[in-house]
């Protein structure tokens, strides 16, 4: 007897003909089963079928908001353009538009209208995922669920930091989730669960070979945490980009992670990183491999402040960088555009024969990807959809704009104007007055006096001396109060992002004015300002000013802590003991 | 069986354990998981880099750490066909490693390496676990080459389907080995997977994942691991040098070196670093020709040694003086021939 196929159905039948004599499974095989169900039951109910809207079936996504707001594969929205239906375990079907992009990290925000109490998924900790646990990948392979009743596979997680290379320029998946649970065709953008029902992931690629593409025991899952950075990026309706540290690192003959590279505009070159020193630690990641490196970077949104270890001649040294874009927002949307566009390793319609592979001879195809296409919208999802370029869904990001103005206007100002005298008592000794009108600023501190013409370009102003220009900043600040978000020069929102603490996200407002860029952030409940950065050039360090101590005065919440912070070095802390703005000073 | 469970009782004793029971399954989320056994087994995997790089040819496979130490297991394969092959243990240490032998009929190879009297986990074959149809098996291994730098090897979950005879084949070939093999429903025949360990929930080694194959009924992919009694014995051979010949000396140094060409064989050119012995042509009227050589014929043993490439096969015959018997032992399609030859110089004296 040399057949399997035999064999298998041999010793199947006998197993049937003993398991006939036996009784019940044991206790714990049943209490397993019924926990299973119970998690299968949970999970089912959030995930989403999603379909474009000539009703093709296109890939999976999962609620993770009552109000509606879900995830999904870039690669699954895209092709849909601004609009998709979503089908949920209740057979209904469900209109929504797209808010955010996040093409290299494959990652799209969607949000479904018609309820406010969508099912939603619980979200878990993807760092605490370790390889032998078990999980569970729900969502529509091959667009089975023609019913909406989501497909579930069971498997356990075979690999954890995982670092997947990306398809052409785009689709990077860095410390992402490996599973055998069977992850194939349609799957993609719907969510990994854990034992216990909780999000950890979005599925969204796998390694095939010989036999096709269906799975063979390898899928990734984008982690969740990494999604939870990019979440308050994505609900800006931005499209999103993900972060450069400026330097280019390799592995030397030890091992180790060295700077290989350094560009000298970059915020970790001027806090000191220069070629050949060893990167330790990034955020929270220890550094030993240059995949390591790789798959922390890749985790971080464009613009974030990262703590960065980094040991030079047997010493370390920590520093806050600042991270820049991964792509230029030119070449990024040149992506988008479906110029040399790499094919998703996932490609989201059953029957599709292989893709052709990267170095095959380019086809000409049809651009499924890019900006979405100018589709006639109507109902819920035009009311909610706003094209610009750049952005995945203007609609989304100037619903922020006015929720924060609406959050720091209310209450009006009696006394708003470019006139304010600002004293009190410098930290380090000594008092400080700041008299600021609109043409003008003066600074008198103790190691002297300074003052800036405010009818200069500002891009001129660094007074005082090793501030990076407060007076200019300030001026700023009052010129969004006065002028408002519509009359300040280009304001966009930027979403949420850490300011003062690594876990406290807060709202941040960017405006150019002058050829600078200013910095808002804004408490996200309070709306209080909380911070306030003042760019004069691309390439040097901003004026950074830290607001704490609000109170009220005449109504109005104003801070009373001023921390001002230039590179490296702290200007000046600040108590201020007397805020006077007079009455009718200068608006416009 | 819940293996998180299992190692605990060894830590808190039964007593204490019938007690924890419940309450342990009952509270954690991820009761029954694998992590521990996961963290137990993964350091004794390695991943290997050697030959190939180019389309359809991965240049990495997968290896297990057996005693003594400096040991490796894998497969045979192009992969350790190269100058350099190099094992990535789970912590990240790089080691060379060399060759020390292989087996043509179980397609296993022993690689050996200096650990620098630093400790490395094992797998001790003496050891090993057994498994019936319907337990519950783990398969550790390098697939697609994922785990690169210090991550640790890829794990796959599974059920051993069926306990039978391999009747598999690799291109028109059939695989040479036909005991009992562990068919799994883990797929095991991914890429880079072979040489890597398939163990039970507890840990135990049960097999090495073979290389990829199809069967030969349906054509289709087979995921199977030889089973640690399949090769046991043989790997203690290669690892004790049982088949190592004493180094050439002036006293056994031939005088006239008997070579391919005298016996009228001649291999295929030696243009890779492990070129197999392949016989390319056999001259009219010779002792290969009288012998019943045939064109393709591949020459895996010399007077009972391993020939695992041309360079190795001429030189073992070298190692005969002219007039000598020589016993070669040839694999034809799936069979496995022994012919003795004499070099017709010496018939005719």
């Amino acid at each position: 007897m040399k057949i399997f196929s035999c064999s298998i159905l041999g010793l199947g039948l006998l197993a049937l003909a003993a398991g006939a004599a036996e009784a019940v499974p044991e206790e714990k095989v049943l209490r397993a089963q019924a926990d299973r169900i119970a998690v299968v039951r949970k999970i089912v109910e959030p995930t989403l079928a999603i379909i474009d809207t000539t009703g093709q079936g296109v890939g999976s996504g999962v609620v993770i908001s009552a109000d509606g707001y879900a995830l999904t594969n870039f690669h699954v929205s895209s092709p849909c353009g601004p609009a998709m239906k979503c089908g949920m375990t209740n057979g209904q079907l469900y209109d929504a538009v797209i808010v955010g992009m996040d093409p290299t990290g494959d990652v799209a925000l969607i949000k479904l209208f018609g309820r406010d109490d969508f099912p939603v998924a619980e979200m878990g900790d993807s760092d605490l995922v370790r390889t032998g646990h078990w999980a569970y990948v729900v969502g529509n392979p091959f667009a089975l669920s023609d019913d909406f009743q989501p497909s579930v596979s069971y498997g356990i997680i075979s690999g954890v930091h995982r670092y997947q290379y990306p398809a052409g320029t785009l689709l990077e998946y860095t410390d992402c989730l490996q599973t055998d649970a069977a992850i194939n065709p349609g799957n993609s953008g719907g969510p990994l669960f854990d034992a216990a029902g909780r999000l950890v992931g979005i599925n969204g690629r796998g390694s095939f070979e010989k036999r096709g593409r269906v799975n063979v025991g390898v899928g990734y899952a984008i982690s969740i945490n990494q999604i939870k950075r990019f979440l308050g990026y994505l609900k800006s309706g931005r499209i999103v980009d993900h972060a450069s540290l400026g330097a280019v690192v390799s592995a030397d003959e030890q091992g180790r992670v060295v700077v290989d590279d350094i560009l000298d505009d970059s915020d970790a070159f001027r806090r000191g990183l220069r070629y050949g020193d060893q990167l330790v630690r990034f955020a929270d990641y220890d550094l030993a491999t240059v995949n390591g490196f790789k798959n922390a970077l890749g985790t971080f949104p464009r613009g974030w402040r990262v703590p960065l270890v980094f040991r030079r001649h047997g010493r370390e040294h920590e520093c806050l960088a600042r991270l820049t874009g991964h792509h230029r927002q030119a070449e990024l949307l040149e992506l988008l555009e479906g110029r040399n566009w790499p094919q998703p390793e996932l490609p989201d319609r059953p029957g599709e024969p292989d893709e052709p592979l990267p170095d095959a001879p380019e086809q000409p195809k049809k651009p499924r990807f890019g900006l979405p296409a100018k589709a006639k919208l109507t109902g819920v999802v035009a009311e909610h959809y706003v094209a610009r370029r750049g952005y995945a869904n203007y609609w989304f990001n100037q619903y922020h704009q006015d929720r924060i103005w609406n959050k720091i206007s209310a209450g009006k100002d009696p006394h708003g104007g470019y006139d304010w005298v600002v004293g009190g008592k410098v930290e380090t000794g000594g008092d400080f007055r700041i008299e600021l009108s609109r043409h003008r600023g003066t600074i008198e501190m103790p190691r002297g006096v300074s003052s800036a013409d405010l009818t200069l370009p500002v891009t001129e102003s660094s007074s005082p001396p090793g501030s990076g220009g407060l007076l200019a900043a300030l001026h700023g600040w009052q010129r969004l109060r006065v002028a408002g978000l519509g009359k300040f020069g280009d304001v966009y929102y930027l979403g949420t992002l850490p300011w003062d603490k690594p876990d406290n996200l807060v709202d941040c407002l960017v405006g150019v004015y002058g050829g600078a860029e200013y910095r808002f952030y804004f408490d996200p409940e309070s709306a209080d300002l909380v911070g306030l950065e003042f760019f004069r050039t691309s390439d040097d360090d901003p004026c950074e000013i830290y607001f704490e101590d609000q109170r009220d005065v005449d109504g109005l919440r104003l801070p009373h802590r001023w921390v001002i912070r230039y590179g490296d070095e702290i200007y000046a802390a600040l108590e201020v003991n007397s805020f006077d703005r007079p009455e009718g000073s200068d608006t416009e | 069986m819940n293996c998180e469970f299992s190692s605990m009782l060894r830590g808190v004793g039964l007593v204490l354990a019938s007690l924890a029971v419940p309450s342990l399954l009952a509270a954690a989320p991820n009761e029954g998981n694998f992590v521990q056994v996961v963290r137990q087994v993964q350091p004794k995997v390695v991943k290997i880099f050697g030959a190939g790089g180019l389309r359809g040819l991965e240049a990495y496979q997968s290896g297990i750490l057996i005693e003594p130490p400096g040991y490796v297991l894998t497969v045979s394969s192009y992969v350790l066909d190269a100058d350099e092959v190099t094992l990535v243990l789970d912590d990240g240490r790089r080691f060379d490693a060399s060759p020390v032998g292989s087996d043509p009929v179980t397609e296993i190879a022993i690689l050996r390496f200096d650990p620098r009297e630093e400790p490395v986990p094992m797998f001790d074959l003496s050891q090993s676990g057994s498994s019936d149809v319907g337990g519950r098996v783990l398969a550790f291994n390098n697939l697609f080459g994922i785990a690169t730098g210090n991550e640790s090897v890829s794990v796959l979950h599974g059920t051993v389907a069926a306990v039978a005879p391999l009747a598999a084949r690799r291109g028109a070939a059939n695989v040479r080995y036909r005991g009992d093999v562990y068919v799994v429903d883990a797929v095991t025949n991914n890429p880079g997977a072979a040489g890597g360990a398939l163990t039970d929930v507890h840990g135990r080694l049960l097999g090495l994942i073979g290389k990829e194959a199809r069967s030969q009924l349906t054509n289709t992919w087979l995921n199977f691991a030889l089973p640690v009694d399949a090769f046991a014995n043989v790997v203690e051979d290669i690892v004790a040098g049982r088949h190592q010949l004493p180094p050439l000396d002036e006293l056994n140094r031939p005088n006239r070196p008997l070579a391919c060409g005298d016996l009228g064989m001649i291999l295929v050119p030696d243009v890779v670093a492990r070129t197999p012995a392949y016989v390319d042509r056999v001259l009219p009227d010779s002792a290969a020709a009288r012998g019943g050589i045939q064109v393709d014929d591949l020459i895996v043993m010399v007077d009972g040694n391993f020939a695992g490439s041309c360079s190795e096969c001429e030189a073992l015959i070298a190692r005969n003086e002219i007039s000598d018997q020589v016993k070669l032992t040839l694999l034809r399609g799936d069979e496995v021939v022994e012919v003795v030859l004499q070099s017709q110089e010496q018939v005719e004296e």
